[in-house]
C-alpha cells in the first residue's frame, strides 16, 4: 500500500465558548447528547485518527450531524481544531502560517460543495478558471486549461450562461471543472452529489470514476449514502456522533460491521455486488480440490454466483490473474455469506 | 412632599442656564478656533458641487436633454422611460425652473458621490467586525432619528450658512441607508461562496472585490437608491441655510403664500425624484440580469 498522503492524528474538534475546557469532558468519554445538554458545548469530532492514500478514493460516510464536513474542512483548515494534527505530504498543515495555508490550498487541494457554491455574477468559464484568477495566472493560460475540463465534464457550449440558467446537474459540473482546473493532487469533495436527482447523480459519479482512473488524484469524497460510497470508495470511513466507528475496505465493512450502527447501515446492501471473491476466501491447506471451479480473485461474487448456482460445484478455488491458485473457497461459506 | 411628586425634581433655573452658557460658548470656541480649518478642509468639496452647478447651468438644454436621455436609456434600456424623461423636463423649462433644477441636481450628485465615498467603506467596516456594527448603528440610529433641524444648527455655528453646511446636513440626513445595506448585503454574502473562496486561496481583498461586493450589488443599490431619494427629500431644508435650488422657491411659497409657485416647484421636487429612482433602480436590476432568465 502507497504512503500516507494525508495523515489525521488525535483530531478533535469542540464548537462552543470554551473548548479547550470541554475537552477534558470529551476525554473523560462524555458523548455528544451529555456534552451539549450538560456542559453546552458541540462535540464535532473526537479522537479522530485516519491515514489517507495517494491516488485512492477514501469515503467519509454518516448520518446527517455525524461531523463528515467538519471532518474535511479541517484537510484544508476551513476548521480550526481544537486538538490534533493533520499533515498533507509530511507538512503540518495545522503550523502553516497565512501565507503558507493560501499557497497550500491554492497549489494542492481544490473543493467542491454540496450546494456548488459558484459565483452568481460569473460565467460558467469565469467560474472554473477562480481558482486560476486568484493567482493572478494569465488569462489565456487559465483559459486554456479551463476550457479543457469545461469540455471534459460535458460542459462545452455553456462557457458564457451564468450558473442560474443552468440545472443543479449541471452547475454541479461546473464545480468539478473549477476544482480540477485548479489541478491539486487532493481533491475534496463534500456531498458532492447529494443534491442531486438519482439519475443524475449516478453520472456524477461514472464522471468522478472515469477521471479518476485518469487522474490518480486522492479523493476524499464525503457521503451519506451507503451505495454512493461502495461505488467510489476504495476505503470507506464511518463517523458517527463525531467518533469514527469504523475504517477499512467496503467488503471489511460489509462482512465485519464493528458496530450497531455500522450494522444498520450495511444490512440491506447486496453483498455480491461489494464483495470480491478474494475478501472472503481462505488459505489453501490441503483441502480437496478435486472439481473445485477456478475464480478469479478480483471478481465480485455476482459476477460468479449464477455459474456457481448452475454447476453445482462443492469448492471454488481462487486464482490470481496469472491462473494461479492463491485461495479456497467452499460453496457452503458462500451462501452463508450471502444469507447473513 | 407633595411637590416632590407633582413636579419631577428639576435642575434649579440657575445651574440649568449656567449649563446651557457653558456648553454654547465652548461650542462657539471650538468653532472659532477650528471654523476656517474645517472650512479649508471642504473646499475640495464646495469646488466640485461649484463645478456641477455652474456646468450643468452653462450646458445649453438641448445638449443637457440629450445627455440626461441617453444616460436614462443607458441606465434603462426602456424607451418608456426615456419619453416620460423628456416630457418631464419640457415640464421644468417650461414653468421657468431650469436653473433650479440643475442647482438641486447638482448638489445631489455631490453628496451621493460623497455619501458612497464615505457610505461604502463604513459598510465594509460593519460588515467585517461585529464590535464596529455595534459602535455604528447607534449613530446611524441617532442620525435617522434626530430631526434634521437640530444637526442644523452646530453646523451653521461652525461653518456659516452656505452650500457646504447643506451639503453635509444632506449627507447626514441621507447616508443612513447606504451604510445599513451595505453591511446588510456583504453579511447575507452566501456562506458557501465565501467558503469557496477561501477553499481556493482567496485574500481577504479579492474575497472583499470578488464575492462580497458583486454578491451584495443588488442591496448596496437599493441603499443608493434610498440615499438619493433622502437626498432629495431634504432639499427643502437645505434651502433653509442657502442651499440654491429648488428648495427655495418652495420656502419663499410658505412665507408669502404663494400657491401655483410652491406647488409648480414641488412637482418639480417629485419629477427629479420619480426619474432619478427610475432610472437607478432600473440599472440596478439591468445589472443583475444573470440572476434572471431561464433554466436552459
Ligand atoms: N460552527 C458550528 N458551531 C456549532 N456547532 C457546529 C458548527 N458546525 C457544525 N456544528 C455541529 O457539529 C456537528 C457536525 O456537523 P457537520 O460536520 O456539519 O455534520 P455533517 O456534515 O456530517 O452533517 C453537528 O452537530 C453540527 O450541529
Ligand atoms: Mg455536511
Amino acid at each position: 500500500m502507497s504512503e500516507a498522503k494525508i495523515q489525521i492524528k488525535n483530531l478533535y474538534k469542540i464548537f462552543g465558548k470554551n473548548p479547550k475546557g470541554a475537552m477534558e469532558n470529551v476525554k473523560n468519554g462524555v458523548g455528544k447528547d451529555e456534552l451539549l445538554e450538560k456542559h453546552n458545548h458541540v462535540l464535532g469530532l473526537k479522537d479522530i485518527n485516519l491515514d489517507i492514500h495517494a491516488q485512492s478514493v477514501q469515503v467519509v460516510m454518516g448520518l446527517s450531524g455525524s461531523g463528515k464536513s467538519t471532518l474535511i474542512r479541517h484537510i484544508n483548515r476551513l476548521i480550526e481544531p481544537t486538538d490534533g494534527s493533520v499533515t498533507v505530504d509530511g507538512d503540518e498543515v495545522l503550523k502553516m502560517n497565512e501565507e503558507e495555508l493560501r499557497s497550500f490550498r491554492r497549489s494542492k487541494t481544490a473543493m467542491v460543495f454540496q450546494r456548488f457554491a459558484l459565483l452568481p455574477h460569473k460565467t460558467v468559464l469565469q467560474n472554473t478558471i477562480f481558482g486560476l484568477h486568484i493567482q493572478n495566472i494569465s488569462e489565456e493560460d487559465a483559459n486554456k486549461s479551463a476550457l479543457r475540463w469545461i469540455e471534459r465534464v460535458g460542459l462545452s457550449g455553456y462557457e458564457d450562461k451564468y450558473p442560474q440558467h443552468l440545472s443543479g446537474g449541471m452547475q454541479q459540473r461546473v464545480g468539478l471543472a473549477r476544482a480540477l482546473t485548479n489541478d491539486g493532487d487532493i481533491l475534496l469533495m463534500d456531498e458532492a452529489f447529494s443534491a442531486l436527482d438519482p439519475l443524475i447523480r449516478k453520472d456524477m459519479q461514472d464522471i468522478l470514476l472515469e477521471l479518476q482512473d485518469e487522474l490518480h488524484k486522492t479523493v476524499v469524497f464525503i457521503t451519506h449514502d451507503l451505495d454512493e460510497a461502495l461505488k467510489i470508495g476504495d476505503r470507506i470511513a464511518i463517523l458517527k456522533d463525531g467518533i469514527m466507528d469504523q475504517e477499512g475496505i467496503p467488503a471489511e465493512i460489509l462482512l465485519n460491521p464493528k458496530t450497531k450502527y455500522v450494522k444498520d447501515f450495511v444490512e440491506d446492501v447486496n453483498r455480491a455486488r461489494v464483495i470480491k471473491a478474494k475478501h472472503i476466501m481462505s488459505e489453501i491447506n490441503g483441502q480437496d480440490l478435486s472439481g473445485a471451479m477456478p475464480i478469479d480473485q478480483d471478481d465480485f461474487i455476482d459476477r460468479f454466483i449464477d455459474k456457481v448456482i448452475s454447476d453445482k460445484p462443492d469448492n471454488l478455488i481462487i486464482q490470481d490473474k496469472d491462473k494461479k491458485n492463491v485461495g479456497f473457497l467452499s460453496t457452503k461459506k458462500l451462501s452463508e455469506i450471502l444469507k447473513r | 412632599m407633595s411637590n416632590f411628586l407633582t413636579d419631577f425634581p428639576e435642575m434649579p433655573n440657575k445651574q440649568f442656564r449656567e449649563f446651557k452658557k457653558g456648553v454654547d460658548a465652548s461650542y462657539k470656541d471650538f468653532a472659532r478656533e477650528w471654523g476656517d480649518l474645517i472650512d479649508a478642509m471642504f473646499d475640495p468639496l464646495l469646488k466640485m458641487l461649484v463645478f456641477f452647478e455652474k456646468t450643468l447651468i452653462a450646458t445649453p438644454w438641448p445638449i443637457f436633454m440629450i445627455v440626461l436621455l441617453g444616460l436614462t436609456y443607458w441606465g434603462s434600456r426602456s424607451i418608456k422611460l426615456v419619453i416620460g424623461t423628456f416630457l418631464a423636463f419640457v415640464f421644468i423649462g417650461y414653468f421657468r425652473m431650469w436653473d433650479e433644477t440643475m442647482s438641486t441636481i447638482a448638489i445631489i450628485l455631490t453628496s451621493v458621490i460623497m455619501s458612497v465615498v464615505i457610505g461604502l467603506p463604513t459598510g465594509i467596516a460593519m460588515s467585517r467586525s461585529d464590535r464596529t456594527q455595534s459602535i455604528v448603528t447607534p449613530i446611524l440610529d441617532v442620525m435617522q432619528t434626530m430631526p434634521p433641524f437640530v444637526y442644523l444648527i452646530p453646523i451653521v455655528m461652525l461653518m456659516g450658512i452656505g452650500k457646504i453646511p447643506g451639503l453635509i446636513a444632506v449627507v447626514i440626513y441621507a447616508i443612513p441607508p447606504l451604510i445599513r445595506l451595505t453591511n446588510l448585503g456583504i453579511r447575507e454574502v452566501d456562506k458557501e461562496a465565501l467558503e469557496a473562496a477561501d477553499a481556493f486561496g482567496a485574500t481577504k481583498k479579492q474575497k472583499l472585490y470578488q464575492v462580497q461586493l458583486p454578491l451584495a450589488l443588488p442591496t448596496i443599490f437599493a441603499g443608493i437608491n434610498q440615499t438619493i431619494m433622502m437626498a432629495l427629500a431634504m432639499v427643502i431644508i437645505a434651502s433653509m441655510i442657502g442651499v440654491k435650488g429648488l428648495g427655495q422657491p418652495v420656502l419663499q411659497s410658505i412665507y408669502n403664500q404663494y400657491f401655483t409657485k410652491g406647488v409648480l416647484y414641488g412637482l418639480a421636487i417629485v419629477i427629479v425624484a420619480i426619474v432619478f429612482d427610475r432610472v437607478s433602480q432600473s440599472y440596478g436590476q439591468r445589472i443583475q440580469k444573470h440572476r434572471s432568465g431561464k433554466i436552459v
